[in-house]
């Protein structure tokens, strides 16, 4: 009986190892292409790391200018941020208004926001980009970051949240002389910090790895984003293997470091979102 | 300040930036889409339902509908099996929980445009030293064109197993926190009265808790099928072997600036995933979210 359970043990450790190793593989198969020569990569044996790891790879890929990748991470280090401040600044408040500040017409509004989550913003591509160049926004920094600011499914969210927040702490605010605007900024907002840093932390990163958007809208050169700049090496005639896996490494490195640091409210976040989505 | 210029200040914005941004353009893709509009986003030349005709008509769009079910038939019961799997392990074990979690909610982290770079340059490139037919040629199988081979469709593979790396470690998290929301007295009544632990436990207990988990899993998965666009474009482009309804939209509006097809699809893609959620909802209710 004793060893029957230590070999189930075992068992299941060894097929979450296999499971890891599988899971891990393509991080390595990054690393190791991304400092290697191109011989190495192609080598009809494979080569388990580069002898002499080649950091220069490094430089080259900023220094071709055919892939722009510099312009290329600040256009998506750019649309990232500011992508995620407006998101959470306009659905908290959106959200909270839903759930705290009484309005004769709150409910028909509330219906108008819920009725967006039935059709995911990607299936409107096509009618979003219309709007985009009938606004003259075609490859621009506003084309890219204004129409998907105004998310229904995260003003949700909030108000689900702010819906359990405790009524007592915004009475006290009350109280002290606050009006509604106060109370958010002062009592509510700072008291929230776990849950806007984890809807932060996801719009972060959904807005960094985005493709089909950026690559509709910002169609100029100038306009790349890492995605689409990646995209255009990967399919492009003649292909520099160490330099596409090295622009590859680089723009995952600032996503891999939020995960280390911040994956308390990642889980946090995806927990809320996936089960109340 | 009063409650209605409060609400306003607080709404206004957000429900300005939705009418123009997400209502607007429905309602102008609408109108456009029983017109002829070729190079323009002008409803300029009113053809009533001919678009729509086209489209419903056999051809590519059609097609592409088919491939998101075969796509779907193939991702959403892999991913469910296998996340729930992975998942179960976790929750049995003790030591190194948190390290094995990590790793496997790592990749989530990377978008799908790295994810198709690494699988078709790196994994299955179809050459020699492409690591699928390293590992294969050690077996002494000959190279395999995984991206480019019909029968067998090894792009399905290559397609599904890019989405498995990506998504798991998501679903992995949603059914974990399900487990440990069953009470563990459940499963101490069950040994009571004889269940043995493993197969029967998990069929009559764990399965039944995790429900609202499934469902949701379900169908996150496949709205998330639906959608599907970055890694059929990176990996097979334009080709007709599989083309998802998102890459067939892109490449009529985008490609052909056929906007007229373009919004008619668009249309029909909106009202299909509609009514799904109607039906879903009438199913599971629809306010339950809403508590």
């Amino acid at each position: 009986m004793r060893r029957a359970r230590i070999s189930v043990t075992v068992a299941r450790y060894a097929a979450l190892v296999v499971a890891t190793v599988l899971f891990l593989l393509p991080f390595y198969l990054m690393l190791r292409n991304a400092l290697a020569t191109d011989r190495e990569i192609t080598g009809v044996d494979w080569t388990i790391f580069p002898s002499a790891p080649r950091w220069g790879n490094i430089a080259e890929v900023f220094e071709d200018s055919s892939a722009n990748f510099a312009q290329a991470l600040f256009n998506s280090a750019f649309i990232a941020l500011a992508q995620t401040a407006g998101t959470v600044l306009l659905s908290s408040m959106a959200g909270y208004a839903l759930a705290r500040i009484p309005f004769r017409y709150a409910t028909p509004i509330f219906y108008a926001v819920l009725l967006t989550l039935m059709v995911p913003p990607a299936v409107t591509f096509v009618p979003s980009f219309i709007i985009v160049s009938r606004l003259g926004w075609v490859n621009s920094y506003q084309g890219i970051i204004v129409p998907v600011l105004f998310s229904g499914f995260t003003a949700f969210l909030f108000r689900q949240y702010f819906l359990n927040f405790p009524r007592e702490l915004e009475e006290a605010g009350r109280i002290d002389g606050l009006g509604y605007l106060g109370v958010f900024w002062r009592i509510v907002v700072p008291n929230s910090l776990g849950f806007f840093a984890a809807i932060s932390v996801i719009t972060v990163i959904a807005s960094w790895n985005q493709f089909l958007w950026p690559l509709v809208v910002g169609q100029d050169r100038s306009m790349w984003t890492v995605q689409v700049s990646l995209s255009t090496l990967m399919t492009a005639q003649t292909i520099n293997l160490h330099q596409v896996f090295m622009a590859a490494l680089i723009s995952i490195v600032p996503l891999v470091l939020v995960f280390v640091f911040l994956q308390r409210y990642l889980v946090q976040g995806v927990a809320e979102t996936g089960i109340k989505g | 300040m009063g409650a209605t210029p409060a609400f306003w200040l607080f709404m206004g914005p957000f429900l300005a930036g939705l009418v123009v941004f997400v209502y607007l353009p429905i309602a102008w893709s609408f109108v456009l889409s029983f017109n002829r509009a070729q190079n323009t986003v002008q409803p300029r030349e009113f053809i009533g339902f001919q678009n729509y005709v086209d489209l419903l008509s056999p051809g590519p769009f059609l097609d592409s509908l088919w491939t998101f079910t075969i796509f779907a038939a193939i991702i959403v019961p892999l991913t469910f099996v296998l996340s729930l799997l992975l998942a179960v392990l976790l929750n049995q074990i003790t030591a190194a929980r948190a390290f094995f979690r990590s790793a496997f909610f790592l990749p989530t982290a990377c978008s799908y445009v790295v994810a198709s770079l690494v699988w078709k340059l790196s994994i299955f490139n179809g050459v020699r030293f492409g690591l699928a037919n390293q590992v294969l040629s050690v077996f002494g199988v000959e190279n395999i064109a995984w991206l480019s081979s019909v029968s067998p469709p090894w792009y399905w593979l290559v397609i599904a197993t890019v989405r498995l790396w990506l998504q798991l470690g998501f679903y992995i998290i949603l059914f974990l926190a399900g487990l440990q929301r069953i009470s563990p007295e459940l499963y101490e009544a069950a040994y009571v009265d004889g269940a043995k632990a493993g197969w029967q436990t998990f069929r009559h207990i764990t399965l039944p808790q995790l429900r609202t988990t499934s469902v949701a899993v379900l169908l996150l998965n496949l709205i998330a099928a639906y959608q599907a666009f970055d890694e059929f474009y990176n990996l097979l482009g334009n080709s007709s072997l599989a083309r998802p309804p998102l890459v067939y939209l892109y490449y009529t509006a985008q490609g052909n600036q056929d906007y007229g097809h373009g919004s008619a699809g668009a249309m029909i893609l909106a009202a299909l995933i509609v009514l799904v959620t109607l039906a879903q909802s009438r199913v599971y209710g629809f306010g339950k979210a809403d508590t």
